[in-house]
Protein backbone atom coordinates (compact mmCIF):
# COMPACT_ATOMS: atom_id res chain seq x y z
CA UNK A 1 0.00 0.00 0.00
CA UNK A 2 1.37 3.44 -0.88
CA UNK A 3 2.21 5.88 1.90
CA UNK A 4 0.16 8.62 0.39
CA UNK A 5 -2.34 8.53 -2.41
CA UNK A 6 -3.78 11.66 -3.95
CA UNK A 7 -6.68 11.52 -6.37
CA UNK A 8 -8.25 14.23 -8.51
CA UNK A 9 -7.08 16.91 -6.09
CA UNK A 10 -8.28 20.48 -6.49
CA UNK A 11 -8.08 23.42 -4.16
CA UNK A 12 -9.65 26.81 -4.58
CA UNK A 13 -9.68 29.72 -2.18
CA UNK A 14 -12.60 32.03 -1.61
CA UNK A 15 -10.21 35.00 -1.67
CA UNK A 16 -9.29 34.54 -5.35
CA UNK A 17 -10.76 32.77 -8.31
CA UNK A 18 -7.69 30.61 -9.00
CA UNK A 19 -8.02 26.85 -8.70
CA UNK A 20 -4.87 24.94 -7.87
CA UNK A 21 -3.79 21.50 -9.12
CA UNK A 22 -6.61 20.89 -11.66
CA UNK A 23 -7.20 17.26 -10.73
CA UNK A 24 -3.74 16.23 -9.55
CA UNK A 25 -3.29 12.52 -8.87
CA UNK A 26 -0.21 10.68 -7.65
CA UNK A 27 0.77 7.91 -5.27
CA UNK A 28 3.89 7.83 -3.15
CA UNK A 29 5.37 4.38 -2.50
CA UNK A 30 6.42 3.54 1.03
CA UNK A 31 10.14 4.07 0.44
CA UNK A 32 10.10 7.09 -1.84
CA UNK A 33 11.16 10.62 -1.10
CA UNK A 34 9.43 13.26 -3.16
CA UNK A 35 10.50 16.76 -4.11
CA UNK A 36 7.88 19.34 -5.06
CA UNK A 37 9.38 21.76 -7.52
CA UNK A 38 7.77 24.75 -9.16
CA UNK A 39 7.58 28.53 -9.44
CA UNK A 40 6.15 30.76 -6.69
CA UNK A 41 2.39 30.62 -6.43
CA UNK A 42 1.97 27.19 -8.04
CA UNK A 43 0.67 25.67 -4.81
CA UNK A 44 3.66 23.75 -3.44
CA UNK A 45 3.07 24.94 0.11
CA UNK A 46 -0.69 24.43 -0.24
CA UNK A 47 -0.15 20.85 -1.41
CA UNK A 48 2.06 20.18 1.60
CA UNK A 49 -0.50 21.71 3.97
CA UNK A 50 -3.24 19.60 2.37
CA UNK A 51 -1.16 16.46 2.92
CA UNK A 52 -0.63 17.39 6.57
CA UNK A 53 -4.33 18.10 7.06
CA UNK A 54 -3.79 21.81 7.75
CA UNK A 55 -6.17 22.59 4.87
CA UNK A 56 -9.05 20.68 3.28
CA UNK A 57 -9.22 19.94 -0.44
CA UNK A 58 -12.04 21.54 -2.44
CA UNK A 59 -12.46 18.28 -4.29
CA UNK A 60 -10.61 15.00 -4.64
CA UNK A 61 -9.21 12.77 -1.93
CA UNK A 62 -5.98 12.34 -0.02
CA UNK A 63 -5.46 8.97 1.64
CA UNK A 64 -2.65 8.46 4.10
CA UNK A 65 -1.57 4.93 5.01
CA UNK A 66 -3.03 4.27 8.51
CA UNK A 67 0.41 3.01 9.62
CA UNK A 68 1.65 6.57 9.17
CA UNK A 69 -1.02 8.11 11.37
CA UNK A 70 0.59 10.14 14.14
CA UNK A 71 3.92 9.46 12.47
CA UNK A 72 3.92 12.52 10.24
CA UNK A 73 5.88 15.60 11.01
CA UNK A 74 5.96 19.07 9.44
CA UNK A 75 8.59 21.77 9.03
CA UNK A 76 7.15 25.18 8.21
CA UNK A 77 8.72 27.69 5.86
CA UNK A 78 9.54 29.84 8.92
CA UNK A 79 11.24 28.34 11.97
CA UNK A 80 8.25 29.18 14.22
CA UNK A 81 10.21 28.69 17.42
CA UNK A 82 8.48 29.59 20.68
CA UNK A 83 10.32 32.79 21.77
CA UNK A 84 10.27 32.09 25.52
CA UNK A 85 11.61 28.54 25.21
CA UNK A 86 15.28 27.80 24.75
CA UNK A 87 16.58 25.50 21.99
CA UNK A 88 16.24 22.32 24.00
CA UNK A 89 12.76 23.23 25.26
CA UNK A 90 11.67 24.07 21.72
CA UNK A 91 12.85 20.70 20.46
CA UNK A 92 11.05 18.94 23.33
CA UNK A 93 7.77 20.82 22.78
CA UNK A 94 6.07 18.14 20.62
CA UNK A 95 6.81 15.48 23.23
CA UNK A 96 5.52 17.69 26.03
CA UNK A 97 2.27 18.28 24.18
CA UNK A 98 1.79 14.59 23.45
CA UNK A 99 2.88 13.56 26.98
CA UNK A 100 5.88 11.58 25.78
CA UNK A 101 8.59 13.60 27.49
CA UNK A 102 11.09 11.40 29.30
CA UNK A 103 14.75 11.35 30.29
CA UNK A 104 15.50 9.26 27.22
CA UNK A 105 13.72 11.81 25.05
CA UNK A 106 15.84 14.60 26.53
CA UNK A 107 19.00 12.69 25.69
CA UNK A 108 17.70 12.18 22.18
CA UNK A 109 16.96 15.89 21.84
CA UNK A 110 20.50 16.76 22.92
CA UNK A 111 21.89 14.25 20.42
CA UNK A 112 19.73 15.70 17.65
CA UNK A 113 20.95 19.21 18.45
CA UNK A 114 24.52 17.91 18.40
CA UNK A 115 23.90 16.34 15.03
CA UNK A 116 22.74 19.64 13.55
CA UNK A 117 25.69 21.48 15.05
CA UNK A 118 23.99 23.32 17.91
CA UNK A 119 25.39 21.34 20.85
CA UNK A 120 26.72 24.52 22.47
CA UNK A 121 23.42 26.40 22.13
CA UNK A 122 21.04 24.20 24.13
CA UNK A 123 20.17 27.00 26.56
CA UNK A 124 20.03 29.80 23.99
CA UNK A 125 16.72 31.45 23.20
CA UNK A 126 15.55 31.87 19.59
CA UNK A 127 16.35 35.61 19.56
CA UNK A 128 19.97 34.72 20.29
CA UNK A 129 20.25 32.49 17.20
CA UNK A 130 20.72 33.33 13.54
CA UNK A 131 17.97 32.53 11.06
CA UNK A 132 19.80 29.44 9.87
CA UNK A 133 20.28 28.13 13.40
CA UNK A 134 16.60 28.69 14.15
CA UNK A 135 15.66 26.66 11.09
CA UNK A 136 17.89 23.82 12.21
CA UNK A 137 16.21 23.81 15.63
CA UNK A 138 12.86 23.62 13.81
CA UNK A 139 14.14 20.59 11.89
CA UNK A 140 15.25 18.93 15.14
CA UNK A 141 11.80 19.64 16.61
CA UNK A 142 10.18 17.86 13.66
CA UNK A 143 12.48 14.85 14.07
CA UNK A 144 12.17 14.42 17.86
CA UNK A 145 8.85 12.58 17.53
CA UNK A 146 10.65 9.91 15.45
CA UNK A 147 8.34 10.37 12.48
CA UNK A 148 8.12 7.98 9.54
CA UNK A 149 7.48 10.81 7.11
CA UNK A 150 8.46 14.47 7.30
CA UNK A 151 6.92 17.22 5.18
CA UNK A 152 9.37 20.07 4.69
CA UNK A 153 8.43 23.44 3.21
CA UNK A 154 11.59 25.01 1.75
CA UNK A 155 13.39 24.50 5.04
CA UNK A 156 16.89 25.25 3.78
CA UNK A 157 16.14 28.31 1.64
CA UNK A 158 17.48 30.72 4.27
CA UNK A 159 20.63 28.74 5.09
CA UNK A 160 24.11 29.52 3.86
CA UNK A 161 25.35 27.12 1.23
CA UNK A 162 27.66 25.07 3.45
CA UNK A 163 24.96 24.51 6.09
CA UNK A 164 22.44 23.77 3.37
CA UNK A 165 24.67 21.03 1.97
CA UNK A 166 25.19 19.67 5.47
CA UNK A 167 21.43 19.58 6.06
CA UNK A 168 20.80 17.88 2.72
CA UNK A 169 23.28 15.19 3.65
CA UNK A 170 21.69 14.88 7.10
CA UNK A 171 18.32 14.20 5.45
CA UNK A 172 19.85 11.59 3.14
CA UNK A 173 21.56 10.00 6.12
CA UNK A 174 18.33 9.86 8.15
CA UNK A 175 16.62 8.35 5.15
CA UNK A 176 19.25 5.61 4.88
CA UNK A 177 19.53 4.96 8.62
CA UNK A 178 15.93 5.26 9.81
CA UNK A 179 14.04 4.66 6.54
CA UNK A 180 12.73 8.20 7.00
CA UNK A 181 10.52 9.32 4.16
CA UNK A 182 10.18 12.97 3.25
CA UNK A 183 8.28 15.30 0.97
CA UNK A 184 10.38 18.33 0.29
CA UNK A 185 9.34 21.63 -1.25
CA UNK A 186 12.11 23.53 -2.99
CA UNK A 187 12.83 26.15 -5.63
CA UNK A 188 16.19 24.68 -6.45
CA UNK A 189 16.40 22.18 -9.28
CA UNK A 190 19.77 20.88 -8.17
CA UNK A 191 18.55 20.41 -4.59
CA UNK A 192 15.56 18.46 -5.92
CA UNK A 193 17.79 16.29 -8.09
CA UNK A 194 20.15 15.66 -5.19
CA UNK A 195 17.73 14.61 -2.46
CA UNK A 196 14.59 13.45 -4.30
CA UNK A 197 13.82 9.94 -5.53
CA UNK A 198 10.93 11.43 -7.34
CA UNK A 199 10.14 14.89 -8.53
CA UNK A 200 6.74 16.44 -8.94
CA UNK A 201 6.98 19.46 -11.17
CA UNK A 202 4.08 21.87 -10.73
CA UNK A 203 3.33 24.98 -12.70
CA UNK A 204 0.98 27.92 -12.33
CA UNK A 205 -1.73 26.49 -14.58
CA UNK A 206 -2.20 23.48 -12.33
CA UNK A 207 -0.41 21.15 -14.75
CA UNK A 208 1.97 18.70 -13.12
CA UNK A 209 4.65 16.38 -14.30
CA UNK A 210 5.70 13.50 -12.13
CA UNK A 211 8.88 11.52 -12.79
CA UNK A 212 11.47 9.37 -11.07
CA UNK A 213 14.78 11.00 -10.50
CA UNK A 214 17.95 9.25 -11.62
CA UNK A 215 19.06 6.76 -8.99
CA UNK A 216 22.59 7.87 -8.28
CA UNK A 217 24.58 5.08 -6.69
CA UNK A 218 26.15 7.19 -4.03
CA UNK A 219 25.01 10.63 -3.01
CA UNK A 220 27.49 13.00 -1.50
CA UNK A 221 28.22 16.64 -2.21
CA UNK A 222 30.96 15.83 -4.74
CA UNK A 223 28.24 14.23 -6.85
CA UNK A 224 27.06 17.75 -7.66
CA UNK A 225 30.30 18.35 -9.54
CA UNK A 226 29.97 15.34 -11.83
CA UNK A 227 28.87 15.76 -15.45
CA UNK A 228 26.19 13.12 -14.93
CA UNK A 229 24.54 15.15 -12.18
CA UNK A 230 24.74 18.36 -14.16
CA UNK A 231 23.22 16.63 -17.15
CA UNK A 232 20.28 15.61 -14.97
CA UNK A 233 19.87 19.13 -13.63
CA UNK A 234 19.88 20.65 -17.11
CA UNK A 235 17.42 18.01 -18.27
CA UNK A 236 15.03 18.99 -15.47
CA UNK A 237 15.55 22.66 -16.27
CA UNK A 238 14.53 22.09 -19.86
CA UNK A 239 11.46 20.15 -18.68
CA UNK A 240 10.64 23.13 -16.53
CA UNK A 241 11.05 25.51 -19.48
CA UNK A 242 8.96 23.28 -21.66
CA UNK A 243 6.10 23.48 -19.18
CA UNK A 244 6.46 27.26 -18.98
CA UNK A 245 6.50 27.57 -22.77
CA UNK A 246 3.51 25.34 -23.34
CA UNK A 247 1.62 27.51 -20.89
CA UNK A 248 2.59 30.71 -22.72
CA UNK A 249 1.57 29.06 -25.99
CA UNK A 250 -1.76 27.96 -24.64
CA UNK A 251 -2.60 31.43 -23.43
CA UNK A 252 -1.20 33.22 -26.51
CA UNK A 253 -2.65 31.07 -29.30
CA UNK A 254 -6.19 30.63 -28.20
CA UNK A 255 -8.45 29.12 -30.87
CA UNK A 256 -11.43 31.30 -31.75
CA UNK B 1 32.52 52.32 35.19
CA UNK B 2 33.38 55.38 33.13
CA UNK B 3 30.78 54.35 30.59
CA UNK B 4 28.14 54.03 33.32
CA UNK B 5 29.03 57.48 34.58
CA UNK B 6 28.80 58.92 31.07
CA UNK B 7 25.42 57.27 30.58
CA UNK B 8 24.24 58.72 33.89
CA UNK B 9 25.44 62.17 32.86
CA UNK B 10 23.64 62.12 29.51
CA UNK B 11 20.59 60.22 30.71
CA UNK B 12 19.79 61.32 34.26
CA UNK B 13 21.78 64.48 34.99
CA UNK B 14 19.53 66.90 33.02
CA UNK B 15 16.51 65.92 35.15
CA UNK B 16 18.47 66.45 38.40
CA UNK B 17 19.73 69.84 37.23
CA UNK B 18 16.20 70.85 36.27
CA UNK B 19 14.90 69.74 39.68
CA UNK B 20 17.63 71.67 41.49
CA UNK B 21 16.82 74.77 39.40
CA UNK B 22 13.11 74.45 40.06
CA UNK B 23 13.61 74.09 43.83
CA UNK B 24 15.99 77.09 43.92
CA UNK B 25 13.56 79.31 42.04
CA UNK B 26 10.74 78.11 44.30
CA UNK B 27 12.83 78.80 47.44
CA UNK B 28 13.74 82.25 46.08
CA UNK B 29 10.15 83.20 45.23
CA UNK B 30 8.89 82.26 48.68
CA UNK B 31 12.00 83.57 50.50
CA UNK B 32 11.57 87.01 48.94
CA UNK B 33 7.87 86.81 49.89
CA UNK B 34 6.75 87.30 46.32
CA UNK B 35 4.19 84.62 47.14
CA UNK B 36 2.70 84.33 50.64
CA UNK B 37 4.05 81.31 52.49
CA UNK B 38 0.54 80.31 53.66
CA UNK B 39 -0.27 79.72 49.97
CA UNK B 40 3.03 78.21 48.90
CA UNK B 41 5.46 77.06 51.60
CA UNK B 42 9.12 76.91 50.65
CA UNK B 43 10.77 73.56 49.88
CA UNK B 44 12.89 73.79 53.02
CA UNK B 45 9.80 74.47 55.12
CA UNK B 46 8.10 71.39 53.64
CA UNK B 47 11.19 69.34 54.42
CA UNK B 48 11.18 70.69 58.01
CA UNK B 49 7.53 69.79 58.49
CA UNK B 50 8.07 66.33 57.02
CA UNK B 51 10.96 65.66 59.41
CA UNK B 52 9.04 67.12 62.39
CA UNK B 53 5.98 65.03 61.79
CA UNK B 54 7.83 62.00 60.42
CA UNK B 55 6.23 59.38 62.75
CA UNK B 56 2.70 60.47 61.74
CA UNK B 57 3.55 60.84 58.06
CA UNK B 58 5.38 57.51 58.00
CA UNK B 59 2.51 55.58 59.58
CA UNK B 60 0.03 57.29 57.22
CA UNK B 61 2.24 56.32 54.26
CA UNK B 62 2.43 52.73 55.47
CA UNK B 63 -1.32 52.56 55.83
CA UNK B 64 -1.84 53.92 52.30
CA UNK B 65 0.78 51.51 50.92
CA UNK B 66 -1.05 48.62 52.56
CA UNK B 67 -4.33 49.65 50.91
CA UNK B 68 -2.63 50.05 47.52
CA UNK B 69 -1.12 46.57 47.75
CA UNK B 70 -4.42 45.07 48.89
CA UNK B 71 -6.37 46.74 46.10
CA UNK B 72 -3.79 46.01 43.42
CA UNK B 73 -3.31 42.41 44.57
CA UNK B 74 -7.04 41.78 44.54
CA UNK B 75 -7.51 43.35 41.11
CA UNK B 76 -4.59 41.26 39.79
CA UNK B 77 -6.24 38.09 41.04
CA UNK B 78 -9.80 39.00 40.01
CA UNK B 79 -8.73 40.66 36.73
CA UNK B 80 -6.56 37.80 35.47
CA UNK B 81 -9.03 35.13 36.59
CA UNK B 82 -11.98 36.84 34.94
CA UNK B 83 -9.97 37.47 31.77
CA UNK B 84 -9.24 33.72 31.61
CA UNK B 85 -12.94 32.94 32.15
CA UNK B 86 -14.05 35.47 29.52
CA UNK B 87 -11.46 34.08 27.11
CA UNK B 88 -12.52 30.46 27.60
CA UNK B 89 -16.27 31.11 27.63
CA UNK B 90 -17.07 33.59 24.83
CA UNK B 91 -20.74 33.80 25.80
CA UNK B 92 -19.71 34.96 29.28
CA UNK B 93 -17.52 37.63 27.68
CA UNK B 94 -20.33 38.91 25.49
CA UNK B 95 -22.79 38.90 28.39
CA UNK B 96 -20.66 40.37 31.17
CA UNK B 97 -17.76 42.36 29.69
CA UNK B 98 -19.86 45.36 28.58
CA UNK B 99 -20.87 45.86 32.23
CA UNK B 100 -17.28 45.62 33.44
CA UNK B 101 -16.69 48.88 31.61
CA UNK B 102 -18.74 50.31 34.48
CA UNK B 103 -15.61 49.93 36.61
CA UNK B 104 -13.66 52.05 34.17
CA UNK B 105 -16.19 54.79 33.59
CA UNK B 106 -17.75 55.44 37.00
CA UNK B 107 -15.91 58.19 38.92
CA UNK B 108 -14.53 56.63 42.08
CA UNK B 109 -15.41 59.79 44.04
CA UNK B 110 -19.07 59.12 43.19
CA UNK B 111 -19.19 55.59 44.58
CA UNK B 112 -16.85 56.11 47.53
CA UNK B 113 -19.77 57.20 49.81
CA UNK B 114 -21.55 53.99 48.85
CA UNK B 115 -18.47 52.01 49.86
CA UNK B 116 -18.50 53.74 53.25
CA UNK B 117 -22.13 52.67 53.74
CA UNK B 118 -21.22 49.10 52.90
CA UNK B 119 -17.81 48.69 54.52
CA UNK B 120 -17.83 51.46 57.15
CA UNK B 121 -15.03 53.94 57.85
CA UNK B 122 -11.47 52.66 57.61
CA UNK B 123 -9.26 50.38 55.67
CA UNK B 124 -11.78 47.96 54.01
CA UNK B 125 -13.41 50.85 52.16
CA UNK B 126 -10.03 52.21 51.08
CA UNK B 127 -8.96 48.76 49.85
CA UNK B 128 -12.22 48.42 47.90
CA UNK B 129 -11.73 51.85 46.35
CA UNK B 130 -8.18 50.98 45.20
CA UNK B 131 -9.48 47.67 43.86
CA UNK B 132 -12.34 49.16 41.86
CA UNK B 133 -10.27 51.72 39.96
CA UNK B 134 -7.38 49.32 39.25
CA UNK B 135 -9.41 46.32 38.08
CA UNK B 136 -10.23 47.21 34.50
CA UNK B 137 -6.78 47.77 32.93
CA UNK B 138 -5.53 44.38 34.14
CA UNK B 139 -8.67 42.62 32.97
CA UNK B 140 -8.74 44.30 29.55
CA UNK B 141 -5.02 43.89 28.89
CA UNK B 142 -4.95 40.23 29.93
CA UNK B 143 -7.92 39.51 27.70
CA UNK B 144 -6.31 41.29 24.73
CA UNK B 145 -3.05 39.41 25.33
CA UNK B 146 -4.83 36.05 25.39
CA UNK B 147 -6.65 36.90 22.17
CA UNK B 148 -3.56 38.13 20.33
CA UNK B 149 -1.62 34.85 20.30
CA UNK B 150 0.54 34.53 17.18
CA UNK B 151 -1.59 32.50 14.70
CA UNK B 152 1.57 30.84 13.32
CA UNK B 153 2.50 29.50 16.75
CA UNK B 154 -1.08 28.40 17.28
CA UNK B 155 -0.92 26.42 14.05
CA UNK B 156 2.35 24.84 15.19
CA UNK B 157 0.77 23.76 18.49
CA UNK B 158 -2.29 22.37 16.65
CA UNK B 159 0.02 19.94 14.80
CA UNK B 160 0.46 18.11 18.09
CA UNK B 161 -3.23 18.11 19.04
CA UNK B 162 -2.79 19.82 22.40
CA UNK B 163 -5.45 19.78 25.10
CA UNK B 164 -7.26 23.01 25.76
CA UNK B 165 -5.27 23.52 28.97
CA UNK B 166 -1.94 22.90 27.26
CA UNK B 167 -2.86 25.56 24.72
CA UNK B 168 -3.77 28.00 27.49
CA UNK B 169 -0.83 27.38 29.81
CA UNK B 170 1.95 26.68 27.32
CA UNK B 171 0.99 29.18 24.62
CA UNK B 172 -1.72 31.68 25.40
CA UNK B 173 -0.74 32.77 28.92
CA UNK B 174 3.00 33.13 28.11
CA UNK B 175 2.08 35.14 24.99
CA UNK B 176 -0.10 37.39 27.13
CA UNK B 177 2.60 38.15 29.71
CA UNK B 178 3.85 41.41 28.11
CA UNK B 179 0.25 42.64 27.93
CA UNK B 180 -0.44 41.63 31.54
CA UNK B 181 2.63 43.51 32.73
CA UNK B 182 1.55 46.67 30.90
CA UNK B 183 -1.86 46.27 32.53
CA UNK B 184 -0.31 45.93 35.98
CA UNK B 185 1.73 49.10 35.46
CA UNK B 186 -1.35 51.12 34.47
CA UNK B 187 -3.33 49.63 37.34
CA UNK B 188 -0.59 50.39 39.87
CA UNK B 189 -0.85 54.12 39.16
CA UNK B 190 -4.63 53.99 39.39
CA UNK B 191 -4.54 52.02 42.66
CA UNK B 192 -2.63 54.92 44.27
CA UNK B 193 -5.35 57.35 43.13
CA UNK B 194 -8.08 54.97 44.33
CA UNK B 195 -6.51 54.57 47.76
CA UNK B 196 -6.02 58.32 48.34
CA UNK B 197 -9.57 59.12 47.19
CA UNK B 198 -10.91 56.33 49.40
CA UNK B 199 -9.02 57.79 52.36
CA UNK B 200 -10.49 61.26 51.75
CA UNK B 201 -13.93 59.78 52.38
CA UNK B 202 -13.28 56.84 54.69
CA UNK B 203 -10.31 58.19 56.67
CA UNK B 204 -6.84 56.87 57.43
CA UNK B 205 -3.55 57.08 55.54
CA UNK B 206 -2.16 59.94 53.47
CA UNK B 207 -5.59 60.87 52.11
CA UNK B 208 -6.99 61.82 55.46
CA UNK B 209 -3.65 63.41 56.48
CA UNK B 210 -3.91 65.70 53.45
CA UNK B 211 -7.59 66.38 54.10
CA UNK B 212 -7.00 67.18 57.79
CA UNK B 213 -4.05 69.46 56.94
CA UNK B 214 -6.30 71.30 54.47
CA UNK B 215 -8.94 72.01 57.10
CA UNK B 216 -6.18 73.35 59.41
CA UNK B 217 -4.67 75.51 56.64
CA UNK B 218 -1.37 73.56 57.00
CA UNK B 219 -0.30 73.90 53.36
CA UNK B 220 3.19 72.62 54.20
CA UNK B 221 1.68 69.39 55.54
CA UNK B 222 -0.54 69.07 52.46
CA UNK B 223 2.62 69.25 50.35
CA UNK B 224 4.31 66.60 52.52
CA UNK B 225 1.35 64.28 51.97
CA UNK B 226 1.32 64.94 48.22
CA UNK B 227 5.05 64.24 47.91
CA UNK B 228 4.79 61.08 49.97
CA UNK B 229 1.95 59.75 47.81
CA UNK B 230 3.88 60.41 44.62
CA UNK B 231 6.95 58.80 46.22
CA UNK B 232 4.77 55.76 46.91
CA UNK B 233 3.63 55.62 43.28
CA UNK B 234 7.24 55.98 42.07
CA UNK B 235 8.44 53.23 44.42
CA UNK B 236 5.69 50.97 43.12
CA UNK B 237 6.61 51.61 39.47
CA UNK B 238 10.30 51.09 40.30
CA UNK B 239 9.59 47.78 42.03
CA UNK B 240 7.47 46.61 39.08
CA UNK B 241 10.27 47.57 36.66
CA UNK B 242 12.75 45.56 38.72
CA UNK B 243 10.49 42.52 38.73
CA UNK B 244 9.71 42.68 35.00
CA UNK B 245 13.36 43.36 34.15
CA UNK B 246 14.33 40.24 36.05
CA UNK B 247 11.56 38.23 34.38
CA UNK B 248 12.49 39.29 30.85
CA UNK B 249 16.19 38.72 31.45
CA UNK B 250 15.34 35.20 32.51
CA UNK B 251 12.82 34.48 29.73
CA UNK B 252 12.36 36.57 26.55
CA UNK B 253 8.56 36.85 26.71
CA UNK B 254 9.00 40.27 25.16
CA UNK B 255 10.48 40.05 21.71
CA UNK B 256 13.51 42.26 21.33
CA UNK B 257 12.94 44.85 18.67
Amino acid sequence: MPSIEVQQLEKSFSSNAQTLFAGLSFALASNECLCLLGPSGCGKTTLLRLLMGLERPSSGTISINPALNEKMSYVFQEPRLVPWRNCLENVLLPLELTAQKSAAACTRAVELLQEIGLADRLEHFPDQLSGGMQMRVALARALITQPKIVLLDEPFAALDERTRFHMQDLLLDLKARLQLQYIFVTHSISEAAYIGDRILLLDNTGAARDFRSIDFKERNQSLKLTPAFNAVVSEYSSLFNEMENSRTMSTAVRPR
Amino acid sequence: MLATLRLWITDKLPAWIFLAGLLSVWELIVGRQWVASYLLPSPLQILDTTLDMWPDIFSATLSTARSILWGLGLSLFVGITSALIFFSIPIARRAILPFCIFFQTVPIIAIAPLLVIWFGYGQPTVNASAFIVSLFPILANTLTGLQETDPQLKELFKLYKPTRWQLVFKLQIPSAIPYIITGIKISAGLAVVGAIVGEFIAGGGLGSLIDAARTQQRVDLVFSGVFMSSALALALVYALNLITGFLFRHRPYLRKQ
